[in-house]
């Protein structure tokens, strides 16, 4: 007898994705520990509710310390639902899951040109070959009202606009750039799906916290200078840069 | 039909059941048909400052349970027949509200006045959330201080996301009332300034409240400023924001500052 499968209600499988915050430790990992100690102590509630991932692709540790580390950020309120780049050996039972096909936003690979006054650049060789720009569609969301306190905008799949104002306790990620056309006072982390060439622009920095690519800064680590002002900020290595606009 | 107007700010203790009482006043004053609601269930006031807790026999649970008709828990006000409170019930604790409850004495409101006038509870929570649902518009009470901005901040973002309006896509008229402004404070810098606030919150600006022993007399002897004292400085403020509720033109002033000069950076209208 063959069995029919009719009148069994089918389960529905979804698709869905998440932006999943990404630690990636550095050796030593004690160190790394105080320094993310930092970063929760000034900044409380970074990591809840989110779907954090642990990338250990670059970092030498065996199965033991990854077990430790995964301990320790626990230990933290971190809750790690997925471990990328880990090797078969350091896995075990009981661990989150190895995770495989994480998918960073399209990176831009243009080189960063110096900027040019734009006198100059108007009327100068007007038969130059134009260079074709090679350009992949990156999606942009523009939002026209003020990001209040307690909101969030979320977009992975690239940059976010937002005419007015992001206010304290409000928060905005971005796959790619961030432009604020107002006063950026609360958190803002652009090329949040690892984008290194993502920059965060505002027409008045009093932000919380800003990061790019996973490297942060805090209120307190912004130069006094530039408080206030309208800046662009953008990633060199593994250092945030700023300088103000206009 | 009459408009819905939610008194928020988040915060507690900045002057929303001074502001619903002063403002429900002053609008009747102006011959429109006004009640005032109180929608915190449980730590009610609104009664208190109207003067009417002698006279509270039925409450808005009662009604939304079916124990009392509309008309049977409304009370008119002594001194303006136009004037009536729908009080809150002080026993029951804020679950007894139900949103087609509030929905259905919202609605009927809204046929017999002309405006319906809702002092909600502080915080973001169920009772500030219902108390909001059905507003036309919204007068956002803040401090000059940097918790009450931030809050009233989180409210207009609820508002603009949890309000029946919001959620046909239309957008809620949102006012901001500035309470409880010290003249000499401001002077020396210890408050936050008017021009930061407006940068901060930036919804239009209907009215600043001086902070005053008015109020606190008025409480007392169980009137809203604006009948108690109507010549007094937190009342004067309160009739010009309730003119500005309704719609008026007026220029805004500082209070200890020079006439007008706001009114041309401020008194525009947006929202
Ligand atoms: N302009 C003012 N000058 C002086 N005192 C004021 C003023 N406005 C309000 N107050 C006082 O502040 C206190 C709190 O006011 P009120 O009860 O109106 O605030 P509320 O926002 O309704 O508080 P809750 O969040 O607890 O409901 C009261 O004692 C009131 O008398
Ligand atoms: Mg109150």
């Amino acid at each position: 007898m063959t069995k029919v499968l009719t009148d069994a209600r089918s389960i529905r499988i979804k698709g869905r994705s998440f932006l999943a915050v990404v630690l990636s430790p550095d050796l030593p990992l004690d160190q790394w520990l105080v320094q993310l100690d930092d970063l929760a102590a000034r900044s409380a509630g970074f990591f809840l509710g989110r779907p954090v991932v642990l990338d250990v692709s670059d970092l030498a540790i065996d199965r033991a310390q990854l077990k430790a580390l995964i301990e320790d950020l626990a230990q933290r309120n971190v809750r790690i639902m997925g471990i990328e780049g880990a090797r078969p050996s350091m896995m075990e039972p009981g661990m989150p899951p190895l995770m495989k096909g994480g998918r960073p936003a399209a990176d831009f690979e243009v080189e960063e040109k110096e900027p040019q006054p734009v006198s100059e650049t108007r009327n100068s060789a007007p038969d130059k070959p134009v260079v074709q720009e090679q350009r992949q569609v990156t999606q942009s969301i523009v939002i026209s009202e003020p990001i209040r306190s307690g909101q969030s905008v979320i977009f992975p799949e690239g940059d976010v606009t937002i005419i007015g104002s992001v206010a304290s306790g409000a928060e905005i990620i971005a796959g790619g750039s961030v432009h604020i056309y107002g006063a950026l006072r609360g958190r803002v982390m652009a090329g949040s799906v690892g984008n290194a060439s993502a920059r965060i622009f505002c027409r008045k920095l009093e932000a919380e916290l800003i990061a790019i690519d996973g490297v942060y800064k805090m209120a307190e680590d912004m130069d006094p200078a530039l408080l206030g002002k309208a800046v662009q900020l953008w990633l060199e290595g593994d250092v945030i840069m700023a300088e103000t606009l206009f | 039909m009459g408009k819905v107007v939610v008194v928020t700010s988040g915060k507690g203790g900045v002057g929303k059941t001074t502001s619903t009482a002063a403002l429900g006043a002053a609008l009747a004053q102006r011959n429109e048909k006004v009640v005032v609601v109180d929608f915190d269930v449980g730590l009610r006031n609104l009664d208190l400052i109207m003067g009417a807790e002698r006279r509270v026999v039925y409450d808005i649970v009662n009604v939304i349970q079916g124990d009392a008709k509309l008309p049977q828990a409304l009370i008119r006000d002594k001194r303006l027949d136009n004037l009536f409170l729908l009080p809150a019930s002080q026993t029951r604790d804020k679950d007894a509200l139900t949103p087609e409850g509030v929905e259905q004495v919202m609605a009927d409101l809204k046929r017999y006045f002309d405006w319906v006038i809702c002092d909600s509870p502080a915080g973001i929570e169920r009772g500030a959330t219902l108390a909001m649902r059905h507003a036309d518009m919204a007068v956002v009470v803040t401090n000059p201080e940097v918790s009450s901005v931030r809050d009233s901040d989180r409210i207009i973002g609820l508002l603009d996301a949890k309000t029946m309006k919001a959620e046909r896509g239309e957008r809620i008229e949102k006012h901001l009332l500035l309470t409880r402004y010290d003249a000499n404070r401001a002077e020396r810098g210890d408050m936050l300034k008017v021009e930061d606030v407006l940068e901060i919150l930036s919804i239009p600006l209907i009215g600043i409240i001086p902070e005053s022993s008015d109020v606190l007399r008025a409480s007392n002897i169980g009137a809203p400023v604006t009948l108690a004292d109507a010549k007094s400085a937190p009342a004067m403020a309160y009739f010009d924001a309730a003119r500005r509720l309704a719609g008026e033109d007026l220029p805004i002033t500082i209070p200890g500052e020079k006439r007008g000069i706001f009114g041309k950076i401020f008194g525009r209208k947006a929202a």
